[in-house]
Parts: structure tokens; C-alpha cells; sequence
């Protein structure tokens, strides 16, 4: 479907202004790409098929790379060196570091000040900007469309093409219109929104669509929010999550580190006002919620969809073969809560959840409580830079003195790279994006929720309604 | 690759995810090789290594299919390219399901492993009768059944001349030099 009368979406503009060659009846779009963000599980066959080539990278200055996946949490030793889980995941990372260097790519390595999980050092070096295109090998690049970029994650083949042209061949997308109005009831978070919306449109429900989030209780999410939002996008299979740039953007980008300055800025300003969706442009989909409806949610399957209200009753399969799977892996009832019930571990972090308004969240729970006897508790900031602000605060101490453990940026858990995962049949409260089979490490079982009650649960040892303890 | 006969082997699950098709940690090599071997680990393997007798593609009859039939939004989930090399490289080349991810059907299409995208009742027929053999037509992009039954299947249209001609898509866009030059100019310039 196409807008009438010249009013575009802020996905119709962005796409527009990106086209190098319009796609003809058989050769798809031909689109530029701004920002190329690397990391070292899904570059390194894609500098290899450059260097197979004699390419070169066409252009490093707009390339970014950082190591997060399968890096360890703990601290270097004495000597410097760190401790990686395996000598795979060591050599990964040293070749990362090689093709960095070699193709002239800046590096954020393990012991870089701006080092972190990629999608969450992106927005806070001011990479991240309004209107622009942005891919990386990783599935949850969509978390950047919270800017009002056009942020999706892409295979390593792609990677080389961007690496060699900075450009990508695209079939254009559908849109979809997820309109959230009104206002969040208290304890009810930016995750739970999420949640809530995978819920109701399924796994795969926004396939082929990038997916704009829009409404008054959308425009009230903080940036930190906003990306919390548009990074589970993918959960929903959406091709992409994008939000409409405002004051709040604004605010949050002006003095970051690769932010423009004084002119430069002011005229950026003023094209990013430019990019919300037009009055009257036409969405190929629509969806609305309405937030005072929403709950604090949690997933009792193996995907994202399989999400409920906290104090909800595990819904019965009635022959879905499906949910009958997901419950036997769960080891789950139907007919009755989740709430009450005993856990192993507590996760939170991931790129999901680990930017310091996370953090700020789960420390009102933990401040002046303990983590509950026989739970083990990860604190992972997304970030050095969430790190040394977590610390400036004494949130790292509020952690520690309940019992958590405070580590060190990554991915860690949410996907279990790096030695940090479930053990077999462990049960997990975890703030990452996914509940699949073994996500978490093999045979564990993940419940995702927001920080909030990832917190609950850590003190009270059991899934717990953080409103309870939030008063 | 054109045109290939070859027997199915059916997955009954909806919303195969990446994880399951080769779980994370076997993400840490730096080539494409030998990934076969992990390809759905955790449902072919037991907790000490061995195969679970039970799963479809440790039965005898899965020997030699190439093509495999799984439920609705197969391949969702991570980007990793992996999950369609380790299918490669276990020797499948045509995935049948009513819908596909999006980033998977486009890195299965960057690796010839063929998103054969069928509507439901095509799809019933494959699951009823796993092993059959059929054949999947690049050329006219259409899949026969053993009974006669033949659906036409929707595919990217560069992506099957590049998989018919055998081209590599970075060969076209590097051609495409000078269209990007221009838009470096206009928008840097700005």
C-alpha cells in the first residue's frame, strides 16, 4: 500500500533517502548503508570472502566493531589477560582484533573504555542517528530504530557486501502500525509493553514488516525504553522496530561523543524533526493496545509469544501441539501461575536490558534486600560505559551487598557464549530476549520479564510481582 | 542447480528457531566448514553425545533427504548464517514450510539452500507422506508431489537468476560503483 497524497511514513523516508538504484522488475533495491556495526561471531567468514576477493573494506570510517558475544564477565587477572571460556572463543576474538586492524575499522576490544554489547555502545557514542540505515550481523540491531534509524540484522554473506560496498540489495518491506495509547499503570515497564505486543501478534506475526511503534504511551517511554521496545521487534519476526524521533531523541543524543556539534547539530536537529510519519500516511497494517490494559508480563514457553500477565494461570494447550511442546520442555501445568514458583538463577542484562535505567530499576528492589538463599544472581551492565556509571551511583554496591554477582559487559547469559549459562533443567528468571530451548545454555529454561521483576524474583527466591515489594 | 529430485524428511515443530538449528555455542569457529555435524544438536543429541533414536533425522529413513519439511516461521530468531551452512553442510537443499523468517530465508538464498514456501494444504500433504520423494524446480519455481500434486512456490526474483546463472550477488552490487559514489556526494556534501 502506498501513502496518499504525499504523506510518508518515517520508514517510507528513511528508505527513500537511502535508495542508491531503485529496484525494476527483477533486481531488488539497492540501499546504503550509514552505520555497519561488527562483532566477532558473525565477521569473520565475511573478511575472509574479502580477502579471497582482493576487496577492500570501502569504507572503514563507517564501520564499528566491538567484541561481546563470546567474551568473558570476569575481570582481567593481574597480568592483564582474560579468561576465556574456551580457546575457540579467544581465537574468535583475536581474529576480530586482526581484521580490525588490517581493513583500518575501529575496535572497541575487551578493555576499551566504550567497550560493551553492541547495540547498547552504539546509542550511547552517539553512532546511532535518526534517519539513518544500520545493519550488523545480529539479529537485535533492530534495538537502534528507537532513534527513528532503520536498524536490521543481517547474515554474514551481507556483512561482506556491506563491507565491500556499504550497500545491501533489499526488497522493501511492509509496514505495520502498532499504536499504543494511554497511559502504563505503575510497575508496569517498557518491557512488559513488549511482551505484551509479541503476545498478541505471535512469533511470527510481523514477518516481512518493519514495525512502527506509535501512541501517547509510546511517546512517554524514556530513549532507554524506546530501545528496550524496538529491540524485541525481531521476537516478533518484525524485519525491523522504528520509532518516530522527538525531544526526547533529541535530548538524549545532544553531547554524546560522535553526536554533531554547535551548526552542524542544529541543522541535524532540524532534518530529524522532519522524519515522523506524516499525517494520513497509510500503514499496510495495523495494531493497537492500549496501555492502562497492560500487565507486568512473563513468558512460560520457548518463544517470546508465549507471554502472560505475571499473575495469569499457564493458558491450556486445547491441542496445540505447540504449546504442548513448550510445556513438556517447561515442565509446566496448565491451569496454573507461574507466580510462587521456585527458580535457579536470575539474569539481568543483555541488550534487552542492561543500560543504566535497567540497572537503577532492579537496585530499588535489591536495595536493603538479599538475594534469596540457593539463587544465583548476574548483574551484567550492557556496557563499560553502563558499568562506570552503575558504580558512580553505588548501584554495583547495592548488588553486591543482596548477594548478586556484578560483572563485567556482554552478552553473557542471554545467549551463553562465554561459560555464563544454565545448567540442565535450571529454571531462569532472565531480562534477555529469548525463552528458546536452550538459549540460556542446554536444557535450562528461561521465564523473560522485565528488570523489575527479574528482581523480585532474585529476593524473594520464587517469581515474584514486583509491585508487592515496590509499594 | 535447476532441478533436483530428492526425498523428504519431515520436522513436525512450528516456530523453529536458529538456537535449535545450531545452538550458540558452536558460533566460535571463524570459517563456514563442518558445521553439519551440530545441526539441530540439542534435538539429536543426548545430554552425553548420543543420538536420541527418537528424532526424525537420526532414523534410518532420514538417511540421504535433502529436503527438509518444517513447521510455520521456520528459521526465526538470531541472523546467524550458520543455522543454513550447517543445513548445507548436512546435505539438505530445500526447506518446505508455509513461511520463513525473514533474515533466514535470505541468508538460505545467499547459500543455494532453496525457502520452498507452500500454502497449507501442500504442506499437509508433505507432512502426511515424509520420505516421498519430490521435485523441486528452480526454473519454473514449482514443487511436485509423488501424487501428481504440483505447487508453485514464490522466490525473490535476482536471488533464483543468481542461483540459475550461478552469479554472485557482490559481483552486481560492486557494479553498482558509481550509482553509490553519487550517492556518497549527494548526501555528504549536503
Amino acid at each position: 500500500m502506498s501513502s496518499g497524497a504525499g504523506a510518508r511514513t518515517l520508514f517510507e523516508k528513511v528508505w527513500d533517502a537511502h535508495v542508491v538504484r531503485q529496484a525494476g522488475a527483477d533486481t531488488p533495491a539497492v540501499l546504503y548503508v550509514d552505520l555497519h556495526l561488527i562483532h566477532e561471531v558473525t565477521s569473520p567468514q565475511a573478511f575472509s570472502a574479502l580477502r579471497e576477493r582482493g576487496l577492500r573494506v570501502r569504507r572503514p570510517d563507517r564501520t564499528i566493531g566491538t567484541a561481546d558475544h563470546s567474551t568473558p564477565t570476569t575481570p582481567p587477572g593481574p597480568d592483564g589477560r582474560f579468561s576465556y571460556d574456551d580457546a575457540q572463543a579467544a581465537a574468535q576474538v583475536a581474529e576480530l582484533e586482526r581484521n580490525c586492524r588490517e581493513f583500518g575499522i575501529t575496535l572497541h576490544a575487551l578493555g576499551d573504555a566504550r567497550q560493551g554489547i553492541v547495540h547498547v555502545i552504539g546509542p550511547e557514542l552517539g553512532l546511532t542517528r535518526p534517519g539513518s540505515t544500520i545493519v550488523c550481523g545480529d539479529s537485535h540491531t533492530s534495538t537502534h530504530g528507537a532513534f527513528g534509524a532503520l536498524a536490521f540484522g543481517i547474515g554474514t554473506t551481507e556483512v561482506g557486501h556491506v563491507l565491500a560496498t556499504q550497500c545491501l540489495l533489499q526488497e522493501r518491506p511492509r509496514t505495520l502500525s502498532v499504536r499504543v495509547d494511554g497511559v502504563l499503570p505503575p510497575g508496569v515497564t517498557a518491557k512488559d509493553l513488549i511482551l505484551g505486543v509479541i503476545a498478541r501478534i505471535g512469533a511470527g506475526g510481523a514477518a516481512g514488516h518493519v514495525v512502527e511503534y506509535r501512541g501517547s504511551a509510546v511517546r512517554a517511554l524514556s530513549m532507554e525504553e524506546r530501545m528496550t521496545v524496538c529491540n524485541m521487534s525481531i521476537e516478533a519476526g518484525a524485519r525491523a522496530g522504528m520509532i518516530g524521533p522527538d525531544d526526547t531523541t533529541f535530548e538524549y543524543l545532544a553531547g554524546r561523543p560522535h553526536s554533531p556539534k554547535g551548526a552542524a547539530w542544529d541543522a541535524a536537529v532540524a532534518a530529524w524533526q522532519r522524519l515522523p510519519s506524516d499525517d494520513g500516511a497509510a500503514f499496510d497494517r495495523e495494531v493497537t493496545l492500549e496501555a492502562p490494559s497492560l500487565e507486568p508480563m512473563i513468558t512460560f514457553g520457548t518463544n517470546p509469544g508465549m507471554g502472560i500477565p505475571v499473575r495469569s494461570a499457564v493458558p491450556e494447550p486445547d491441542g496445540n501441539a505447540a504449546l504442548e511442546r513448550a510445556l513438556r520442555y517447561m515442565g509446566l501445568e496448565p491451569g496454573r501461575p507461574l507466580l510462587g514458583r521456585p527458580v535457579d538463577v536470575v539474569f539481568i542484562g543483555s541488550c534487552t536490558n542492561s543500560r543504566i535505567s535497567d540497572l537503577r530499576l532492579a537496585a530499588r528492589v535489591f536495595e536493603g534486600r538479599r538475594v534469596a538463599p540457593g539463587v544465583r544472581t548476574l548483574v551484567v551492565p550492557g556496557s563499560q560505559q553502563v558499568k562506570r556509571q552503575a558504580e558512580a551511583e553505588g548501584l554495583d554496591r547495592v548488588f553486591r551487598d543482596a548477594g548478586a554477582e556484578w560483572r563485567e559487559p556482554g552478552c553473557s547469559m542471554c545467549i551463553a557464549m562465554n561459560g555464563d549459562r544454565l545448567e540442565p533443567g535450571q529454571y531462569a528468571v532472565s531480562t534477555s530476549n529469548r525463552n528458546f530451548e536452550g538459549r540460556q545454555g542446554p536444557g535450562g529454561r528461561t521465564f523473560l520479564a522485565s528488570p523489575a521483576t527479574a528482581a523480585a524474583t532474585a529476593v524473594t527466591g520464587r517469581i515474584a510481582d514486583a509491585r508487592e515489594l515496590m509499594g | 542447480m535447476t532441478r533436483f529430485r530428492a526425498r523428504t524428511v519431515v520436522l513436525p515443530a512450528e516456530d523453529v528457531d536458529t538456537d535449535q538449528i545450531i545452538p550458540a555455542r558452536f558460533l566460535k569457529g571463524t570459517t563456514r566448514d563442518g558445521l553439519g555435524q551440530s545441526l539441530f544438536a540439542d534435538w539429536r543429541y543426548d545430554a552425553g553425545g548420543r543420538p536420541r533414536p527418537d528424532f526424525v533425522l537420526n532414523r534410518p529413513e532420514a538417511a540421504g533427504a535433502e529436503v527438509l519439511v518444517a513447521g510455520h516461521n521456520f528459521g526465526c530468531g538470531s541472523s546467524r548464517e550458520h543455522a543454513v551452512w550447517a543445513l548445507r553442510d548436512f546435505g539438505f537443499r530445500a526447506v518446505c514450510s508455509t513461511g520463513f523468517a525473514d533474515i533466514f530465508r535470505n541468508n538460505a538464498l545467499r547459500n543455494g539452500l532453496l525457502p520452498v514456501q507452500v500454502d497449507a494444504q501442500t504442506h499437509d500433504r508433505l507432512a502426511a507422506s515424509a520420505g516421498a520423494e519430490v521435485e523441486v524446480d528452480l526454473e519454473t519455481r514449482t514443487l511436485a508431489l509423488p501424487d501428481g500434486t504440483r505447487a508453485r512456490f514464490p522466490i525473490d526474483p535476482f536471488a533464483r537468476h543468481c542461483l540459475l546463472n550461478g552469479i554472485d550477488a557482490l559481483d552486481f552490487l560492486l557494479a553498482q560503483e558509481a550509482a553509490i559514489a553519487a550517492h556518497e556526494r549527494g548526501v555528504e556534501t549536503a
